[in-house]
């Protein structure tokens, strides 16, 4: 099967080149999308389906670091195991729990400042984690090491869903 | 076809070549056709020269179907049988309708979308949307001079897919084409996008008679993305009225009001809130049936008070969409207004103050988005040239979820996924010799199955007997250009494809369609055949034509006996073509489909060859 970044002539790596993955996938989406095929045969219309749905799969994969991440060491032979490893350091878990609490007092006093800032926090960890997966990957080329740091950063995209449950919640 | 059909530069399609395609907008209060004339979209206005049609249907007991201004002059006298805001009861139950007791109609509560009674029969919202769609088609074919080729109709941004496929549906029963559903602020911003040049992230806010949309669109060299979507299908201009009406009833002191009254007392409390766009005072005055007099004055101040609720809800899913795209409100460079109701004052200013900025208001917010709609109908049915035409990537407004143990959602396709969009997931038995499995398909952001839209329960049945965990059933939802769901499966250990049938919750099953188009035509038979004869032949000169340019761009990809397996099949086709067997024609073209499978797929690779060689020379 063809990788993620094979579709848009990428070369495999953590760090990506945003604005030609771009550009490749409006290139590709502009010769495959059903727009161009609504009047077309049922073949070509459903071609046209299953390479645009391949096609977004894909874009989408490669836009989510943790996405991405796991792909790559997938191509290098390593399941990140979200479901079954559960194991984290201690301290990522102590401060995950500090989190946590602090977003449900957030929430609880409906506190919107308080939210700001811990989505503040989330982002900053967020960047400081992508910064060591590429190194990690791209430099180091420790996949087994990478897979820690991709359950520790998904964690966290957890943790940011549930920042954005709570504006919900409190508006 | 449009992608790989290569012209000469400068050589156009001939005008005669012109396919007729137009955008319909279905609205809750008025609905619109409009097409793209000598490359300008215009829209279509009736013998008197009206351009909005009401969205009202009139069943009279002589069997007579009044649309439009002439059911809307009847609503007060005849308020059971005049149906107006159908889009609101669109693939919704009774228990999903607010206000019930405020609507005079005798619901009727079916499995899945509730119906009405009137005196012409119990009538669903697929066929009352059916029977407004009918005049806008013919009055297209009237001005247009023939039979068109195919229409986009468009909907909320918010709906589900229940009312999706209710939109479809009606399309197909009114005698469309239906090319595409497109989203009702894509549509709009397609409208704006295009007329201004526009470059950068723009929000729309679609304040509908029914509905509130609100898109954020990110719109570069002719790339309309859609990065996140939000709104209130159940929230709309009907509400202000609403509102009025609750407040001068209050206002008078009257007693529960009679349908009649009841209406008549809407169509006053709507006259006033328009009257109150620029006017600081309106009237409401009314002569009741029961011989009472109701003339009270609602002024600016007051209306703003009893309506702030409502304008403050609309600014939640404009927070959720901004959220949702990773987007502050400093990145959005223009906020567009589309709907009637965005005419409010207190509106524009909520907007205005929201965004710190002036809301866009130069292109009128009732005739956008049947605008846009054209636009992109004159695109998906090939009448533009390579270059000229834009690519359009919508989201799905709602994720897509089955149930899991214990009543809990499992999210598969998550809320503004772009779409095309599918998701495959393996199961497997439970039991030793377990031959079936059921789902449940919903929709919504709820953790609990009972606070989501039930889509779909199907049961996947003939799975082969095996010990339990051995067998693999893969399902695949797939969610395609018209953000409708389809799911496949199959049983992967021994290739057995085992049988789905998919329930709609909501919505019709095909053969429920089949009947309505049956009941349509008074003598049932012929005109069924005429149809289907019709049908097939448009499909078997769209498939010919499709085919042939196909062949004529890219025949170097087949080997001479695919070339003459084709061609064969092309023959096959052109002689039944003319018949007037329909089953044969079907027949035909089925086959002439199937031959071009492989034909089908190497075009597309070679497609994504030929992007990718392109952005790489051009990134040199």
């Amino acid at each position: 099967m063809q990788s993620h970044f094979d579709l848009f002539g990428l070369q495999p790596a953590f760090a990506v080149d945003e604005v030609r993955l771009e550009r490749a996938y409006r290139e590709i989406q502009s010769r495959v999308h059903p727009d161009r095929f609504a009047h077309a045969g049922d073949a070509e219309r459903r071609a046209s389906l299953q390479w645009t749905t391949r096609v977004n799969e894909a874009y989408r994969a490669l836009k989510n670091p943790v996405q991405r991440a796991s792909h790559l060491l997938e191509l290098h032979g390593v399941d990140v195991a979200f479901e079954t490893n559960t194991a984290m350091p201690a301290e990522f878990l102590m401060e995950q729990m500090e989190l946590r609490e602090a977003l449900e007092g957030a929430t609880q006093s409906k506190d919107l400042g308080a939210l700001e800032t811990l989505q503040k926090r989330i982002d900053g960890d967020k960047r400081t984690l992508e910064q060591q997966l590429g190194e990690r990957i791209d430099r180091q080329k420790d996949y087994a090491g990478a897979a820690d740091l991709v359950r520790e950063l998904k964690f966290l995209e957890k943790m940011e869903a549930e920042i954005d449950a709570a504006y919900e919640a409190i508006e | 076809m449009a992608l790989l059909q290569i012209a000469e530069p400068g050589q156009s399609r001939a005008p005669h070549e012109q396919r007729l395609a137009v955008g319909i907008d279905l609205g809750t209060t008025n609905s619109l056709v409009a097409t793209v004339r000598s490359g300008v979209a215009t829209v279509l206005a009736d013998a008197q020269g009206r351009a909005l049609l009401p969205s009202i249907v009139r069943y009279c007991a002589d069997g007579r179907v009044d649309v439009g201004y002439a059911a809307q002059a009847q609503q007060a006298a005849d308020p059971k049988n005049t149906i107006v805001s159908v889009k609101r009861f669109m693939g919704r139950g009774v228990k999903d309708i607010d206000h019930l007791q405020n609507a005079p109609y005798d619901f009727v509560d079916a499995p899945g979308m509730l119906q009405i009674r009137t005196v012409a029969g119990v009538k669903s919202p697929v066929e009352i949307s059916a029977d407004i769609l009918k005049p806008l088609r013919e009055r297209a074919e009237a001005s247009l001079g023939g039979p068109l080729t195919g229409a986009v109709i468009t909907v909320p941004a918010y709906f589900d897919d229940a009312q999706r496929q209710a939109t479809k549906d009606a399309g197909r029963l009114a005698g469309l084409n239906v090319l595409r559903l497109l989203n009702e602020p894509t549509a709009a911003a397609i409208a704006y996008g295009l007329d201004n040049a526009s470059e950068g992230v723009f929000a729309v806010y679609d304040l509908g008679g029914g509905t509130f949309d609100l898109s954020i669109l990110k719109l570069s060299k002719g790339v309309f993305e859609v990065v996140a979507t939000s709104g209130d299908s159940l929230l709309g201009g009907d509400d202000f009225d609403q509102r009025v009406f609750c407040w001068a009833v209050e206002q008078a002191k009257l007693a529960p009001l009679a349908p009649r009254d009841m209406r008549l007392l809407l169509v006053k409390s709507r006259e006033a809130k328009e009257h109150l766009t620029s006017h600081g005072e309106a009237p409401i005055t009314a002569r009741l049936s029961t011989g009472e007099f109701v003339d009270v004055a609602i002024d600016t101040e007051t209306f703003c008070r009893i309506t702030q609720t409502l304008v403050q809800k609309t600014l939640g899913p404009v927070r959720k969409a901004l959220r949702d795209a990773g987007l502050g409100v400093g990145d959005v460079q223009g906020v567009v207004m589309v709907g009637g109701a965005t005419r409010m004052p207190q509106i524009q200013r909520a907007v205005a103050d929201f965004f710190r900025r002036d809301p866009l208001n130069n292109l009128d917010p009732d005739k956008v988005v049947a605008l846009g709609a054209a636009m992109q109908a004159n695109v998906l049915a090939g009448n533009k040239p390579q270059g000229e035409d834009w690519l359009l990537l919508d989201v799905i407004p709602l994720s897509l979820g089955i149930e899991t143990m214990g009543g809990l959602v499992e999210k598969i396709i998550p809320r503004n996924s772009t779409i095309p969009a599918a998701r495959a997931q393996e199961f497997t038995t439970f039991k030793d010799g377990q031959t079936g499995m059921s789902f449940h398909v919903v929709q919504g952001e709820r953790e609990l199955v009972s606070d989501c839209r039930s889509l779909a329960r199907f049961e996947l049945k003939g799975i082969p007997p095996m010990a339990a965990g051995a067998a693999r059933v893969r399902v695949t939802y797939q969610v395609d250009a018209d953000g409708l769901l389809s799911v496949t499966a199959r049983e992967n250990t021994t290739g057995a494809e085992a049988s789905v049938a998919v329930k709609p919750s909501y919505g019709l099953a095909d053969t429920d369609i089949e009947r309505m188009l049956r009941d349509s035509f008074s003598h049932a038979k012929e005109d069924v055949h005429a149809r289907a004869l019709t049908e097939a032949r448009v499909d078997g000169q769209r498939l010919l034509e499709a085919t042939r340019s196909a062949l004529a761009a890219d025949s170097a990809l087949l080997a001479a006996d695919e070339k003459a397996a084709i061609a064969a099949r092309i023959a096959e086709l052109e002689k039944v073509l003319s018949g007037a067997d329909h089953r044969a024609i079907k027949q035909a073209l089925d086959a002439l489909n199937h031959a071009t499978e492989d034909f089908a797929a190497r075009r597309m690779d070679q497609g994504i060859r030929r992007a990718l060689a392109g952005k790489q020379i051009g990134a040199l």
